[in-house]
């Protein structure tokens, strides 16, 4: 992480807990939703994005900073809160970014209130049970194993995150996040089926990004979000895994900035 | 003194390459059933329910069993099943189920109608016995960890007033929901069959068992420990307001008896060549501490501990957790003999009855439990050495255990005139006066 970055740590109140946010950059917004092992900090991927753009990046209600609501038991329960988020910060206009479990969270907010996206972008997401094959199952890993298989490859994950243990406070993040994603996804893992036949009334220009060689959330999650979306544009990355946006972070963010809303 | 008998049921098979003194360790949850052998399942079955039929005969108070599920070291995954079968073949026992598995029940009613069949059936012979489980259960029944906590207390209440409290009732609760609660099979027992809590070192689960008054077994644990949580429960209990007695204590301890020393150390060294088993010390095999240790199994309400806040994480254990975690991965170091370390601190004791008698002894005094069960004809043991033993218990172990007992005032749970474990009614609140006229003018 370059030294000269300087994001602010904020929060917001809502009555139904607080919710902890990095912040930078000016102009239109862009808010970006974890992956389900929780926020990693800023990343260049954030920065990039942060050139160009007003950055939120939110610690989900029950992940990392932010409270945990004990009562939200799917999803749809944390996409209702980031929705509070957005209209608590007053944001309009928002590009609105879902990692993984976050991209989930984001479909589930756009099909219930888009009022103020500007554009959808959903990376490797999770929310539709796979047509072939499976959405891969974290219980079943240590944490590490399936951080590694988020990555294309061993070597690329040792670039990122070193081939030591990591240090506990990254395990307990991981362990902690775990927790509040058994809470909200145990079962179904990772979908819901009362999700797909929302899809098509979504109007929020969609913007797909997917590695091809996604380990987590297989790419025909993608096409069938690309089937049922309205317009929705499909953008395969080639050679990358789940996440891209650490992997491929200027290419995933160029895609965002120049998606049209 | 309560004395039982109990066995894990290993699924024992010779050929399958994990069984014997030279198989290879499992991997916990890392096994296809795709080798199961039902020929060889209806074999093990029929000779671990004819040995609890003998053991009856040799004068055992209980026939305990146990529940696991999608793993071959205990073959018990419809424990109530084999209950209910021991109900109508055997005459006097107890039945003692240590336990069913409460959170992964999603209609707690079905058990509830379960166990007072199994109480009618035996005429009123049921001890009944509830947990927590541990990750591989939650796994394999697909019950969310994180609410593994709650889905037991509630379980627990509602089966507990599906038996004591006249229906028709609704129940709407967090976990479970009723419109119409009415089972029509109650329990033979008045209110209900005794309810025993086992369990390991969990503080939580010793103190909510001594907040209930509910017996509590220790299994397998080593001693000092064992002794330790006892006297957690004895806090507990007096702060509820009883004291805690002999009753309310109970030891799980392997304990095998055999004709020679040679033959009890070749039976004895048996415990650990059955197939892995990640409670039986010396034969864990390979744990996987992610799958044991389930996210929200230890639930926390809090915010996640900073990198500042590290002292924080330490205090409550999940470091030092965490760390013990990460060795559990690393492979195992060069076996020692287990065996021998494990008869040297009465881990396992195995011996004729002359040496087996002193050791229990032993156990009993520095434990003070009212009931034991022994732990015997496990891993790669036989039916051959499973009945040898058994009927040197009957002969020569159980009559001096008896002795010992009295000697010893350990009373058990059946010899006390306020058993343990029974919940009582409910008083009805005092009615006030206006409600004592209403009910003079009707």
């Amino acid at each position: 992480m370059p030294d000269t970055v300087s994001y602010a740590e904020r929060e917001l109140a809502l009555a139904t807990g607080r919710i902890k946010y990095l912040e930078q950059g000016s102009g239109a917004p862009v808010v970006i939703l974890h992956h389900s092992w929780g926020s990693p900090g800023w990343l260049p991927f954030h920065q990039r994005l942060a050139e160009s753009h007003r950055v939120i990046a939110p610690d989900l209600p029950g992940w990392g900073g932010s409270e945990r609501p004990a009562w939200a038991r799917e999803p749809r329960d944390i996409a209702i809160l980031v929705g509070r988020l957005l209209d608590g910060v007053d944001l309009d206009e928002v590009k609105l970014v879902g990692l993984g479990f976050g991209g989930y969270i984001a479909a589930e907010l756009a099909t219930m209130n888009p009022s103020r996206l500007s554009t959808l972008t959903l990376v490797g997401a999770a929310g539709l049970k796979p047509d072939e094959g499976e959405i891969a199952d974290q219980m079943m890993l240590s944490h590490r194993a399936y951080i590694e298989e988020s990555f294309r490859d061993h070597d690329t994950y040792v670039r990122f995150l070193g081939d030591e243990e990591p240090p506990e406070e990254v395990r307990e993040l991981w362990d902690f996040s775990r927790e509040m994603t058994a809470r909200v996804s145990w079962k179904p893992y990772m979908f819901n089926r009362r999700l797909a036949p929302l899809l098509p009334d979504i109007k929020v220009p969609t913007l797909l990004i997917w590695g091809e060689q996604d380990a987590i959330v297989p790419l025909i999650c993608g096409r069938q979000f690309e089937a049922g979306i309205p317009g929705a544009k499909l953008e395969v990355v080639a050679g990358a895994g789940h996440v891209v946006e650490i992997e491929e972070p200027e290419r995933t963010a160029d895609l965002i900035v120049g998606f049209p809303g | 003194m309560f004395i039982g008998y109990f066995t894990e049921r290993p699924y024992q098979d010779p050929n399958s390459g994990y069984f014997g003194a030279t198989g290879r360790n499992l991997m916990d949850l890392g096994m296809s059933n795709s080798s199961y052998d039902p020929k060889l399942g209806a074999d093990l079955y029929n000779r671990y329910l004819d040995e609890k039929i003998y053991a009856e005969e040799m004068g055992f108070d209980g026939l305990m069993l146990n529940e696991h599920h999608s793993t071959p070291f205990c073959m018990g995954g419809v424990m109530n099943l084999e209950a209910a079968i021991l109900a109508r073949i055997t005459q006097r026992a107890k039945i003692v189920l240590l336990g069913n598995i409460l959170p992964i029940w999603d209609d707690p009613l079905w058990l509830a109608e379960e166990l007072a069949e199994i109480d009618m059936i035996s005429r009123g012979r049921l001890v009944t016995g509830w947990v927590r489980g541990t990750g591989r259960e939650s796994v394999a029944h697909n019950a969310a960890a994180p609410y593994n906590w709650e889905r037991f207390q509630e379980a627990h209440d509602f089966i507990v007033d599906a038996w004591m409290r006249p229906g028709p009732f609704r129940w709407e609760g967090e976990h479970y929901h009723y419109r119409y609660v009415n089972p029509w099979a109650r329990p033979y027992q008045e209110p209900h069959p005794p309810i025993w809590i086992p369990g390991v070192m969990s503080r939580n689960t010793v103190a909510w068992a001594a907040r209930h008054r509910y017996p509590y077994l220790m299994l397998a644990t080593e001693l000092q420990p064992t002794v330790e949580s006892f006297q957690y429960y004895d806090e507990v209990a007096e702060e509820s307001g009883f004291t805690a007695g002999t009753e309310h204590r109970g030891y799980l301890f392997k304990v095998h008896v055999d004709e020679t020393e040679e033959l009890a150390e070749q039976a004895g060294r048996k415990y650990v060549q059955g197939p892995s088993n990640p409670f039986l010390e010396g034969n864990q095999g390979i744990v996987r501490p992610f799958i044991q240790n389930l996210p929200g199994l230890t639930q926390r309400n809090n915010l996640l501990p900073t990198m500042k806040s590290f002292a924080a994480a330490a205090s409550r254990g999940r470091a030092d957790q965490h760390l013990k975690n990460q060795q559990k991965d690393a492979p195992p170091p060069p076996p020692k003999d287990t065996y021998l370390d494990q008869t040297e601190k009465l881990s396992i004791i195995s011996g004729t009855p002359d040496t087996v008698i002193p050791k229990v002894r032993h156990v009993l005094e520095t434990i003070r439990p009212g009931t034991i069960f022994f732990w015997d004809g496990d891993g790669a043991m036989d039916h051959d050495d499973a009945m040898r033993s058994l009927r040197l218990m009957g002969q020569e172990v159980i009559p001096a255990v008896r002795e010992m007992g009295k000697e010893l005032g350990l009373k058990g749970p059946f010899e006390v005139d306020d058993v343990p474990g029974v919940n009582k009614p409910k008083e009805e609140p005092a009615k006030t006066e206006a409600e004592q006229a209403q009910i003079a003018a009707k």
